[in-house]
Formats: structure tokens, sequence, C-alpha cells
């Protein structure tokens, strides 16, 4: 039952979760705040799709990467409209205000387009697939591997070769010592946003592609994966939250195979139950990190 | 340079400052002194900008700072070097120096104090890329005040740079700093070794329970019966 196609779904599918786990986790690293409007990125995203293939000739190419920077846009704009301004306040604050801008995005969505799904055009790659030692291989999912391997390596190119990626990930060590070295904060968290909205577009795109709809509410399953996937591999580490979501794509997999078919259905709830196993053992997750616990107040 | 007037400060309702009045002249050497809890670190913390003073002056070099953000007061050329070190112990030796010159955009300028720092310690030369959080103690230190000279400090500060370490590393910090001293950096440094540190200050002043209680040349302080007191304190903080 391990076979290529076996194989090659949970690549795919860990390619999605590490990508989505990634942009959560690059600013629960800085602000220590679980962004719970984190999944309503991944829905902008998608009605950007879907606007500009139903309204526009655009190409596909460019329709991709308006729905990546939409995504980008949202994503720095709600760190400056909503939690810029209650940052210095507490935690709790911000856990509320990423709530209520979920909630107000969704309902943004409701209104303005429909509470109905709306079909997003899929250019034909993303229904053909190609055979690969005599297994068929969905092109979608090829695209996603690709898609992970150079988001990952053009991210540690970023975070290790830049002043600015070097800043980032000494602010998600210790924020207040970043800034006293004269880094500027609302630089970092612009910065930690803009990768999270990006990372949610370009998830958009594949998560999207499974279902060829997109809806209001599409968000909270991407959100929960993304948090459960980063809760696994453990919080404070990036490599963490790649590790989490192939970790994540693995279980649930083998489940779909070694599941009776009546449990199959049932698969997330043995996925949480593997999920408290690791964390009872592995309370911190399974990537730990060598920073204390700090947050900008 | 600095001129602290009537700081005061509070964590909650907790007050840590109760009027803390300090100046430094360019190139000097100053010293607070005290026990645990005098309000040694938060009147560095005010100065650097992670704690807004409550009420009172800090200006630098003529231009007000209090309530700027750490920032924009490490811009100013403000550097701190935090009890504890706080280096960043997931980027190497040399992420770390190189954050240190953020504020620096000279590139000969970025060489020329890396060599600099690389001359003070050899020991990070041989390092620069390993994380942080692997160097033992000693080296940590090293790198916290290296990477607080990587940005060409106006004002370094440094909170109880020998905390911890070694006797034989605690006679090279100190050396150390009266080294840069000589070399006309202005240094605020907070320390409760205050014997050593009378050593190689221009001057001091004895803080406790939030204020300043004395001050003098380091001649003037040691003459004088009240430190005696102070000492005391450090006696019994240095045998816990």
């Amino acid at each position: 039952m391990i076979n290529l196609e076996f194989i090659t779904n949970t690549l795919s599918l860990g390619s999605l979760y590490a990508m989505l786990a990634l942009g959560l986790v690059i600013v629960y690293g800085i602000l220590r705040l679980v962004n719970f409007a984190y999944g309503e990125l991944i829905m902008v995203g998608g009605y950007t799709m879907y606007l500009l293939t139903f309204y526009t000739p655009l190409p596909w190419l460019a329709v991709v990467v308006l729905a990546v920077l939409a995504a980008m846009v949202i994503s720095l704009l709600t760190e400056q409209v909503a939690f810029r301004p209650v940052r210095e306040k507490s935690l709790t604050a911000m856990l509320i205000t990423s709530f209520a801008v979920s909630t107000i995005l969704q309902n943004g969505a409701l209104l303005i387009i429909s509470p109905r799904a709306r079909a997003v055009t899929l250019p034909q790659i993303f229904q053909t697939s190609v055979m690969i030692a005599g297994t068929s291989v969905p092109w979608r999912n090829i695209l996603t591997i690709v898609t992970c391997i150079v988001t990952l390596v053009l991210l540690t190119l970023l975070l290790r070769r830049t002043v600015l990626g070097i800043a980032l990930r000494a602010a998600a060590d210790n924020f207040t010592m970043t800034r006293m070295l004269g880094v500027p904060a609302n630089t970092v968290i612009s910065t930690a946003f803009a990768i999270s909205g990006i990372m949610a577009g370009i998830v958009s795109i594949f998560w999207i592609a499974r279902s060829a709809s997109v809806t209001p509410t599409i968000g909270l399953p991407p959100l929960l994966v993304a948090f459960v996937a980063t809760v696994i591999g453990g919080m404070r580490s990036l490599t963490g939250a790649v590790v989490g979501g192939f970790v994540y794509a693995t279980i649930i997999s083998l489940l779909g195979v070694v599941l009776p078919p009546g449990l199959v259905e049932f698969r997330e709830a043995f996925m949480f139950a593997f999920v408290i196993i690791i964390l009872l053992f592995r309370p911190e997750g399974l990537i730990r990190s060598k920073t204390s616990v700090e947050r900008v107040g | 340079m600095l001129e602290l007037n009537d700081v005061h400060a509070r964590y909650g309702a907790i007050t840590a400052l109760r009027g803390v009045s300090i100046r430094i002249s360019q190139g000097e050497l100053v010293a607070l002194l005290g026990v645990n809890g005098a309000g040694k670190s938060t009147t560095l913390g005010c100065i650097a900008g992670v704690l807004r003073p409550w009420q009172g002056g800090i200006a630098f070099e003529g231009g007000s700072i209090a309530g700027k953000s750490p920032e924009q007061i490490a811009r100013l050329g403000i550097s701190l070097v935090p009890e504890g070190r706080d280096i960043f112990p997931s980027l190497t030796v040399e992420e770390n120096l190189r954050l240190g010159a953020f504020t620096r955009s000279d590139r000969t300028e970025y060489r020329r104090n890396l060599d600099e720092v690389h001359d003070l310690f050899p020991v990070l030369k041989e390092r620069l890329q390993q994380p942080g959080g692997t160097l033992s103690g000693g080296e940590q230190q090293q790198l916290a005040i290296a990477r607080a000279l990587m940005s060409s400090p106006r004002l370094l500060m440094l909170d109880e740079p020998s905390l911890g370490l070694a006797p034989a590393l605690v006679d090279q910090i100190f050396e150390l700093i009266a080294r840069l001293h000589q070399h006309g950096v202005t240094i605020l440094l907070v320390e409760q070794n205050v014997d050593r540190t009378l050593d190689i200050v221009d001057r001091a002043y004895l803080m406790n329970t939030g204020l300043i209680e004395s001050q003098g040349t380091a001649e003037q302080l040691r003459s004088r019966a009240d430190i005696e007191s102070i000492y005391m304190g450090v006696g019994r903080q240095a045998k816990k």
C-alpha cells in the first residue's frame, strides 16, 4: 500500500501543510500571537482568484501572483490597522483582535460576494496527471512539492543571507534586545506579516485547487491544520513548523490507509489522539528551541 | 553628554526609581554601584528606552530621549549590554555581530569594527560560524560586548558584565573596560564588584532603594565612611 502514489500524495500534502504552518509560526515566533485571522488570508487568495478569473482575461500565472500579493497586502493591513494599536497592551487583547479580524474578513466576503460557494476555474494542468513508473501522479501534487521546495529555499536565503532576515530570527530569540540594536519593531513585525501573507497566498492556490471553489468559511480547516502542525513541530521554531506539517500529513495519510473503511471518516479524531500522545512525550513539540519565552510588551 | 534629571520609574505599582539624577561627560568612565534592587538596571533600562520614565528628563547630547523607543535611542549611538548578556542563541556568532552593526551602513567601518573586535576577542574569531547559544558564559559575555562595539557606540552601557564569570575572566573583562575607556569610549558601568570597579572608573554614583545616595571620584568614595554600608550589602550578596 506504500506505493509511489501514496508517497507523492503524502509529500504533496506535507508540502502544503508545511507552508501553512510556516506562515502561522513566523508571526507567532515574534509576537507570541496565534493569528486566528490567518485562515482568512487563504480565503482572500481564493476570492482574488475567483474575481480575476471570472471578470478579467488575465492569464493564470498573473492571477496566481496577484492572489499571493492580495493575501500579503491584507495581512499587512490587518497588522497595521488591527494588531499594531493593541500590540503594547496584552497578548489576550491581540488574540481577541485576531478573532475579530477573522470574523470581519469572513463577513466582508459574505456581504460583498456571497455566502454561497463560488467556482474558481483552474487551468487544465490541475486536473491532469502524468505517468511515472506506471503510476498516475497528478500534476497538482508535483506542483505543490516543487513550489514548497522553491519557497523553502527562498525563505531560508532570506532568513540567513539578508540583514532583515537575520533580524527576524533575532527578534524570535529576543525581541527587546533586537530593538536595542536599532532594529525597528515595526519593520520586523511588518516583514513577518508580509511573509505570513505570502505563505497563505501560495497555500490558497493549492487549497482552492482541491475543491475548485471558495466560500467565506474556507479559512477554518487550513487554520486548524496549521495550528496543529505547529503544535506538533514546536511553536517556536520554523524548522518545527515544516517538520510538523510533514508529520501531520504522514499520520493523516497513513490513517487513511490503515483504518478500516468504516472508520476512515473519523480519522481526524485518531489524528488528534496521536497529537495528544506526541505532546505527552514532547510537550514543547518535536523541535525544541533554545530561546526563552518572551513577548513584545 | 548624558544627563538624567530627577528620573522616576515604576513597574506597575512598584516604584523602582525615586528621582535619579546623574550626568556623564564625553570620554568618561562612570559607575553605578549598589546592591541588588537598588535600581541600577532600571536606570539603564530608562536610558535605553526599554522602560518609560514616569517622571523626569533624560537628555543625550542636548536632545531629550525620555520616552523614545529602544530602536530610536540605539540609532543615536547608545548601546546597552544587558545583565545576563542576551546574545541571540540561535544566531551564529557572526550573525550576532552583524546585527550589532545594524545601525551602521558603512562597509569599511563594518570591516574595521570587525577586525577590532577580532583583535579584542580572538576566541570569537574562532567561533564565527557557531550558534551563540553553544558558547560558554564567558564567551557569551565577550560576544555581547563585541556586538555592542560593532555599532561604534557613543555611549556604552554595561550591566554587571562580570556577573557569573570565573575570576580569571572577571580580570579580563575589567581590563577590557579600562582599555575601551583609554580608547575614548564613554562608558556607564553597573557593577556590584565595588573594589574592582573603583580601580578603573573616573567617578561613581552609589545607589540605594531607587535613589542616588552619594557620588564622587573613585578616591573620594574610597575614603568615605558611608560606602561601608554598601560594601556590607555587597559582601552579603556575594556569600549567597
